[in-house]
């Protein structure tokens, strides 16, 4: 295999999906395609030469040159500022990948699927049940999504379209911090009773794919474990700030 | 892609020549210590865990915890480097060098490489050269307190002059063999070596 090589892509689209998050559509030109999971490097550079580069997670399905990533904006951050504030439809960026061969799914891989997200870290998730769809997968799939609040769940209207289509997806929400009036779902961080609730039973060998905050991939991953899933069919990514103790 | 500027772009200057010069390129600098893990972190029983240097070693060796405590203790200070972009500076891990543990295994002279080889399955190889002379260690304490169990603990390898991916956590052992045998994420897109300074992060870098 070559070199993955930087090349330049040209913003198509910037779409708000929380008050901290933002779509990037990008074309890239002679985008050999991505594993649903997989991620790409970003690249900026400024005028005298100064570069930051950071790692992002694809969130769109395969689409020939198009890739969506989503980009939360922290406030002391560097890079995510310039991506989810400043750049415009038009604008270009150095992005290189796809990168990483573990965290990604394939109809061809089977289920039962079970997609435990927090945050942001729904991202790749999101691309998995993307090409799910595209793909015309009846995969059972299951996804617990873990927001502060309502209006931070990314991709909400899409997901309980996908939820709605009858091909067998559940979307399960666990909102931690405010939950709306009449709000009859989990109002709690994940826990293991939720995952016995809405995961597969062990017995069911459901492939797990686990993406978020370091505290949350540590409890989810450890659960799951603790409940008699194979560790083998237990996938983690961490997402997010990664100021951790 | 030379003489390409992203519009408006300002960026946040390194702090002070000390960060600039200890900075591999792409690397920023973390105050924190990210846990990255590919999946569900093992716990380990200490009575039940062993070290083991073991192939083309002419004395093939197994510490238990208690055995590999008494060893002669080493520390490294200085900065790590991890794949995903994040560099911490000035931290400590003490444990054993790894050229203790392959003095007391006695490594054959075809021995070229080795394979670390972890609880929950994950391996990483490394030229042999790479793990002696002062370059590597086994590690359980990390700036002083026991190493929790999502750095790696019980005990992990450290190779702080290659990526972090190398330095691989739950470590039961290491094998000698006489060729390469590319490891868990050397096989999925991940450079051979990992040297940061030559930033070799993917295949082909």
């Amino acid at each position: 295999m070559g070199r993955l090589s930087w090349r330049l892509a040209t913003v198509t689209d910037v779409r708000p999906e929380t008050e901290r998050v933002v779509t990037l559509a990008l074309e890239a030109p002679d985008w050999d395609g991505h594993l649903p999971g997989q991620h790409v490097d970003v690249r900026l550079t400024a005028e005298d030469g100064y570069q930051a580069e950071r790692a992002y997670s694809i969130a769109s399905a395969p689409d020939g040159a198009r890739v969506e990533l989503a980009v939360e904006r922290l406030d002391d951050g560097e890079v995510s500022p310039y991506l989810a504030g400043e750049l415009r439809e038009g604008d270009q960026l150095e992005l290189r990948g796809p990168i990483g061969g573990y965290f990604v799914w394939e109809p061809g891989r089977g289920g039962p699927l079970l997609l435990v997200g927090g945050g942001s870290g729904v991202a790749p998730l999101m691309a998995m049940l993307r090409r799910r769809a595209a793909a015309g997968s009846r995969v059972p799939a299951r996804l617990l999504y873990s927001a502060r609040t309502l209006e931070d769940v990314l991709f909400r209207e899409e997901l309980e379209r996908l939820a709605g289509a009858g091909d067998g997806l559940a979307v399960t929400y666990a909102l931690t911090r405010a939950q709306p009036a009449g709000w009859t779902g989990y109002a709690r961080r994940i826990d293991a009773v939720m995952l016995e609730e809405v995961g597969w039973r062990p017995g069911e060998r459901p492939l797990a794919y686990v993406c978020g905050p370091t505290r949350l991939v540590e409890a989810v991953a450890g659960h799951l474990v603790a409940l008699g899933h194979d560790p083998s069919r237990v996938k983690t990514e961490r997402f997010g700030p990664t100021g951790v103790p | 892609m030379g003489g390409f500027v992203s519009r408006g772009f300002k960026g946040r200057r390194r702090a002070g020549p000390d960060q600039a010069t200890r900075l591999p390129p792409g690397q920023y600098a973390e105050p924190g210590f990210p846990v990255l893990t590919a999946g569900p972190t093992p716990r380990i029983d200490l009575a039940e865990w062993r070290l083991r240097v073991e192939g083309l070693v002419a004395s093939p060796r197994e510490w238990t915890w208690e055995e590999v405590q008494a060893l002669p203790r080493s520390t490294f200070e200085g900065d790590i480097h991890c794949v995903t972009r994040w560099s911490k500076l000035g931290t400590s891990f003490t444990g054993v060098s790894v050229d203790t543990l392959l003095d007391a295994a006695e490594p054959l002279p075809q021995a070229s490489h080795v394979v670390a080889f972890c609880y929950g399955g994950y391996t990483t190889n490394l030229p042999l050269e790479d793990v002696r002379g002062g370059k590597a260690w086994v590690v359980w304490e990390h700036e002083g307190q026991p190493l929790p169990p999502e750095h790696g603990g019980p005990a992990r390898l450290l190779v702080p002059h290659l990526y972090f991916w190398k330095s691989a956590k739950w470590l039961n052992g290491l094998r000698l063999l006489d060729h390469d045998a590319p490891g868990f994420w050397e096989g999925l897109g991940y450079h051979n070596r990992g040297d940061p300074w030559r930033e070799e992060r993917y295949w082909g870098d």
